[in-house]
């Protein structure tokens, strides 16, 4: 079938959405299995933000993670194969081996790193963006965080800088509404995380976190703004984690509410979503089932590239530490 | 040769480099300000602009981890800490990023960012505006530390700092603000890394690092007009230090005093002294002083002050002593 331009757009939209998805049920089954070892935190439920937001954006914007960021580094172009040989510690993996889950990198994709420190990449977003603006450069730097993150001072430090100088910068709160175990109405009075944006003066939008539709055409506002110097933006997209905190589990012994708050987001699943309004424009059933089967082949093909990788050698150890001398 | 002073020295390396490489900007809380940075940075705003050389709120975490984030797309930023106590606010973007990135991302990403920091000890300011915490930083891999002490190396070792290509803190020292010495024109390095020897001597090998070499100077004075012949060593860098120099000056001596003006324990002059006393244990005559802050925080008193910190009469005192 022929599809527009916009069709065509939202079609990867959804096959992005649906690898990640994917590719995190069968991370959850390795760590269960026992075949991968470190942890992995997954965003199964929340993949609007990163495949919406990401859609927004050219290669040489930068996008810096978290803990949670298989999905950003799909979004952004990262290789699948490099990211499940890095999940299962190999050399062939795209932090070497050294990095697991937590540590994703894909520099030629403009995905620049994911570190686990809560909100530690917020500030180094704020650096990309200023390196920009010193450069005349039209890049944004985007920085995902959870709702976690926002209570940390880095992050409010960084919005006021970014405002003061102007720069080019996404701050993009995935709010999943749980830091760990911890809810958010355990941890703030308010639930006014966008409100950030108000005191730093900068705009502060809230977006529909399960709508990839909505996420997309927000961060591309977002982003044409940035790229026309009128500085960053916050971006509350507001979402539920599935599964718990770290692995595959649902986490339902937190307490009563996460079983009724499952019954209440898994409708509003993010992927079920997008393809009835695919649907409903006029894709057919028939190409959108196509996908499924195609993204399943890319991630067994990558598990067995991980499982056929070798391990680092011992000497690895030592390399690295510092880089190079290039002046 | 030009008589510079340290602070003038840092100033024209900064300016040296923001002049000759685009990458290169300076910020952090009080570059615009002599009141935080003496001379060291006098002016290079209105010679550079605010956009390359601009002065930051009171946000250390942000601002440091914005220069990292700079770095790591290609910058070559410089960003400033006019008193290290204040620094510990950026010990995240220091120690668990600027620290780890080459390392954990397999050597795809490197950091080339200096962080410069002042030690500013002395004059009634008390435990949160003095404290030289060289040894916290230097204990961290992925760290390059160096500590000038003279105009010469404070201007090539800013230099080398910002060529090398990795996180390098930058730690100069207040009380060394209007010494003066010879200082070159252009660009020129100081290689990190490589101590050198002030004074070459037979008795006892004096290890010395930033003010403390300085005051060691001025402690080998005294000491030859008593007929006391020390080689004295300015490490220059504290991580990684020049175990090479070392070793060979006290395999000649078999005597050696540390001097570094920061706390005893888990401090640098603890690890030159168990790496001596490890791997050539058999070259020494004597065992090995260190000459150090106690293990108290920075009084304010001015009593107390004299009471706390080391000088030159310590470093004689404590060669005396290995010599008995």
């Amino acid at each position: 079938m022929q599809v527009g331009g916009a069709a065509a757009a939202g079609r990867s939209l959804l096959r992005i959405m649906l690898l990640i998805r994917l590719v995190e049920e069968r991370i959850g089954e390795l760590v269960s299995a026992g075949e991968i070892k470190t942890p992995c935190h997954l965003s199964i439920g929340q993949e609007a933000i990163a495949a919406g937001v990401c859609a927004a954006l050219s290669r040489q914007d930068t996008v810096w993670g978290g803990h949670r960021s298989h999905g950003h580094y799909l979004a952004k172009g990262g290789d699948l194969p490099e990211m499940m040989a890095e999940v299962f510690g190999r050399v062939t993996g795209c932090s070497k081996g050294r990095g697991g889950s937590m540590h994703l990198v894909a520099p030629a994709q403009g995905l620049y790193g994911t570190v686990p420190l809560v909100g530690a990449t917020i500030p180094l977003a704020v650096g990309a963006g200023l390196a920009s603006k010193l450069r005349h450069e039209p890049h944004v730097a985007v920085a995902f965080f959870g709702d976690g993150a926002t209570e940390e001072g880095h992050f409010h430090e960084s919005l006021n800088l970014a405002a003061l100088y102007r720069l080019p910068v996404l701050f993009v709160c995935e709010n999943n509404f749980y830091s760990t175990h911890m809810p958010l109405s355990a941890r703030r009075l308010k639930d006014n995380i966008v409100q950030a944006a108000d005191a730093a003066g900068m705009p502060g939008i809230r977006l529909d976190g399960n709508d990839a539709l909505a996420v997309r055409d927000g961060a591309t506002q977002a982003v044409a703004q940035a790229r026309a110097g009128a500085g960053p933006c916050l971006l509350e997209c507001r979402t539920y984690r599935w599964r718990g905190h770290v692995g595959p589990a649902w986490d339902l012994e937190v307490g009563e509410r996460r079983r009724s708050e499952l019954d209440e987001w898994m409708p509003k699943d993010p992927i079920l979503r997008l393809r009835r309004r695919l649907i409903e424009e006029g894709l057919s059933v028939e190409d959108l089932d196509a996908l499924e089967p195609a993204v399943r082949g890319e991630i067994e093909a990558a598990v067995t590239f991980a499982r056929e990788s070798p391990l680092p050698d011992d000497s690895d150890l030592f390399r690295h530490v510092y880089a190079p001398r290039r002046t | 040769m030009r008589q510079f002073t340290y602070a003038q020295a840092i100033r024209e390396a900064h300016a040296e480099l923001l002049r000759h490489d685009p990458r290169v900007f300076v910020c952090g809380q009080g570059v615009w300000n002599p009141w935080y940075a003496g001379k060291s940075l006098l002016d290079l705003d209105k010679e550079f602009g605010r956009e390359r050389v601009f002065d930051c709120p009171v946000s250390e975490n942000a601002t440091t981890g914005a220069a990292i984030g700079a770095a790591i797309v290609g910058m070559r930023p410089i960003v400033f800490h006019a008193r290290m106590d204040f620094m510990l606010l950026a010990v995240d973007p220091i120690v668990n990023q600027a620290a780890n990135w080459s390392y954990l991302f397999g050597g795809q990403v490197s950091v080339p960012v200096v962080i410069r920091s002042v030690i500013n000890r002395g004059g009634e300011q008390g435990a949160q505006h003095s404290q030289a915490l060289q040894a916290l930083f230097a204990h961290v891999p992925g760290l390059k530390v160096v500590m000038p002490a003279t105009p010469y190396d404070a201007k090539g070792l800013l230099v080398a700092a910002v060529r090398d290509g990795n996180p390098v803190l930058y730690l100069d020292d207040r009380w060394l603000y209007d010494s003066e010495g010879d200082v070159p024109e252009g660009l020129y390095e100081v290689p990190i890394g490589s101590g050198v020897i002030r004074r070459s001597g037979k008795k006892v090998t004096v290890v010395a690092t930033s003010y403390m070499a300085a005051e060691a100077v001025k402690a080998a004075e005294t000491l030859a007009q008593r007929g006391i012949d020390v080689e004295l060593i300015d490490l220059r860098t504290i991580k990684p230090w020049d175990r090479d120099l070392v070793y060979s000056s006290v395999g000649k001596t078999g005597r050696l005093v540390i001097a570094d003006a920061a706390w005893m324990s888990g401090g640098i002059a603890a690890d030159i002294a168990a790496a001596v006393a490890g791997d050539i244990f058999h070259a020494l005559k004597a065992p090995i002083v260190r000459v150090c802050l106690p293990d108290v925080p920075a009084p304010t008193s001015a009593v107390l002050e004299q009471a706390y910190y080391v000088g030159a009469k310590d470093i004689v005192a404590s060669v005396e002593k290995v010599l008995l």
